[in-house]
């Protein structure tokens, strides 16, 4: 069996900043596993720009600013396998694989770094009743028919859901002559990015009905038409409140899930919240030398942030395989309430972080002139006012090492949403 | 007085700013909490632009599409007669990365420039 310092399973955003800052780190032993044609991921079917303003100062589309990082691996010779499929990964880091060429075969890693991505919620999770038509997608799924494949789903639109996909794709059928007649969002405030909401649906007029949501599917064959009703506070229709629609076609942007059936496969120990695994410091996770970025470790708003991320995952793999990350020290759990869904990381280990380390969340609401409040035990040190902070967007506080060392028997550190 | 509200793009904030004008004129900008909300009223108001990001067609490529952008800012009243422009070209592999497509898309006198290599097949 070949045995690899560090086998990457995704060749995104995530795997390839990963793959990069590992090599720059000292591992040559490198091997990226992906199951598409090419490198690149989700961004080559997000051809939209407004990539990299963090990473490039620049405002790149998809497949250019996942061609920046494909440059890299290549420049500083990674190994990579397209059109390979991994199938498993057992607890002591053994990969299967699968591709056309090699057939099925295994491969060891000293470290493994989880980069699956994430993929969409499908009509299943949602209980829409109705007739199962033709004409039906994920709003992932019509952005790949028509950005890579050439093909135009259907030509009256209805999008149910306002995540940023949805929000990107009723532009985009919109300039391919589709019309898209209504965005129905179940909540009460948009999922996605507020340039999208101006850009992808206040430009073109079309309207978005929020705290509403798709009732009734008619068609047997082919999409008809759907029924949109208002939804109270619950989520619950308001009978009344229906209007029916026309269409052939109907989007889904409701919600991504990080993609996860290898983690959970080799027993990591998983986030109820994220659905992604529990990581520390490190963005290592339960088992020692498996690491996690990128959405499969929680779904992210910008791409640069998984840039990011991958990049200290790649770094701590590297540091792991060297025999650098230390062992031992005292785990500190990070506890996500009163508005903060979850952190990323979920403990820290303060003699393995570096100075600074950015944890990452979520809220579970729309919050206004609040504050995202740090607690160490029971004591605020950190009290940070936002005008606006909304689930639709990542937040997130920098712990310093300096502080935290100094601070005397730190049980917890709590991140809450205060409103004074 | 005419009043236009806006939400500022510039970043996840999504500030609501409201521009005061007088026959045209900005009279005032508030809302924003940085310079970056102010000028993209500004802008917003006397002159929207936007880059059209699209699709063109590949003969001898790998793959049947080529995605492409303007390269800068589009009037946003020109954003369709790029989309007839670009929807009628057809661009020939191998394509690079920043290749041009369109020399002048819409009369607006910016280039279509690949976003995607495609080599020939």
């Amino acid at each position: 069996m070949k045995t690899y310092d560090i086998v990457i399973v995704g060749g995104g955003p995530a795997g390839l900043a990963a793959a990069a800052s590992a090599k720059k780190a000292g591992i040559d032993s490198i091997l990226i596993l992906e199951r598409d044609k090419e490198l690149g991921g989700i961004l080559n079917q997000c051809i939209h720009n407004g990539f990299g303003l963090h990473t490039f100062k620049e405002e790149l589309t998809g497949p250019e600013y996942a061609g920046r990082f494909i440059d890299v691996v290549k420049e500083l010779g990674i190994e990579y396998l397209l059109n390979t499929m991994v199938m498993d990964i057992s607890g002591d880091k053994i990969v299967t694989a699968m591709n056309r060429t090699d057939g099925m075969f295994q491969v060891q890693a000293k470290a493994v770094i989880l980069a699956m991505g994430c993929r969409e919620r499908s009509r299943g999770a949602l209980n829409i009743p109705g007739y199962r038509p033709a004409g039906i997608f994920s709003a992932g799924t019509a952005q790949r028919l028509v950005n890579m494949e050439g093909y135009m789903p259907g030509r009256e639109v209805v999008i149910l859901g306002s995540g940023d996909i949805g929000l990107i794709m009723a532009r985009r059928m919109t300039l391919e002559g589709a019309k898209v007649k209504v965005v129905a969002e179940l909540m009460p405030y948009s999922g996605g990015l507020k340039r999208n909401i101006v850009q992808c649906l206040n430009d073109y007029g079309i309207p978005l009905k929020l705290s509403h949501t798709v009732v009734d599917i008619r068609g047997k064959e082919r999409l008809e038409g759907i029924t949109l009703a208002q939804v109270d506070e619950k989520g619950k229709p308001i009978p009344g409140t229906e209007e029916d629609y026309t269409c052939d076609t109907l989007l889904l942007s409701v919600g991504l899930i990080p993609e996860n059936e290898l983690s959970r496969g080799m027993g990591v120990e998983m986030d109820s919240v994220t659905s992604g695994p529990v990581v520390n410091e490190s963005l290592e996770t339960s088992i020692p030398g498996v690491f996690a970025c990128g959405n499969v470790l929680h779904v992210h708003d910008l791409v640069d942030y998984v840039s990011e991320e991958a990049g200290r995952a790649g770094v701590n793999a590297a540091k792991f395989v060297k025999g650098e990350l230390s062992e031992g020290g005292k785990d500190i759990p990070l506890i996500a309430t009163s508005g903060a869904r979850y952190t990323v990381p979920r403990h820290i280990n303060v003699d393995k972080m570096d100075d600074l380390l950015t944890v990452r969340f979520r809220v579970g609401a729309v919050f206004k002139d609040s504050y995202i409040s740090v607690y160490y035990n029971d004591e605020r040190i950190m009290h940070r006012k936002k005008q606006v902070m909304a689930p639709g967007e990542m937040e997130e506080i920098i712990l310093q090492k300096e502080k935290l060392a100094a601070y005397p028997d730190l049980q917890s550190i709590t991140v809450k949403i205060e409103s004074e | 007085m005419e009043k236009k509200e806006l939400i500022c793009i510039g970043c996840p904030m999504g500030c609501p700013i409201t521009v005061t004008l007088d026959n045209g004129a900005i009279v005032e900008v508030t809302g924003n909490t940085c310079p970056r909300g102010k000028s993209y009223a500004e802008k917003e108001v006397t002159n929207p632009t936007r880059i059209v990001t699209s699709t063109v067609r590949v003969e001898g490529g790998e793959r049947p599409l080529v995605s492409v952008k303007t390269k800068e800012d589009v009037p946003k009243d020109k954003i369709f007669a790029c989309m007839e422009e670009i929807n009628a070209a057809v661009a020939k592999a191998p394509i690079k990365i920043g290749d041009v497509i369109l020399e002048n898309v819409a009369g607006t006198g910016i280039p279509v420039v690949a976003t995607k290599a495609d080599a020939a097949c």
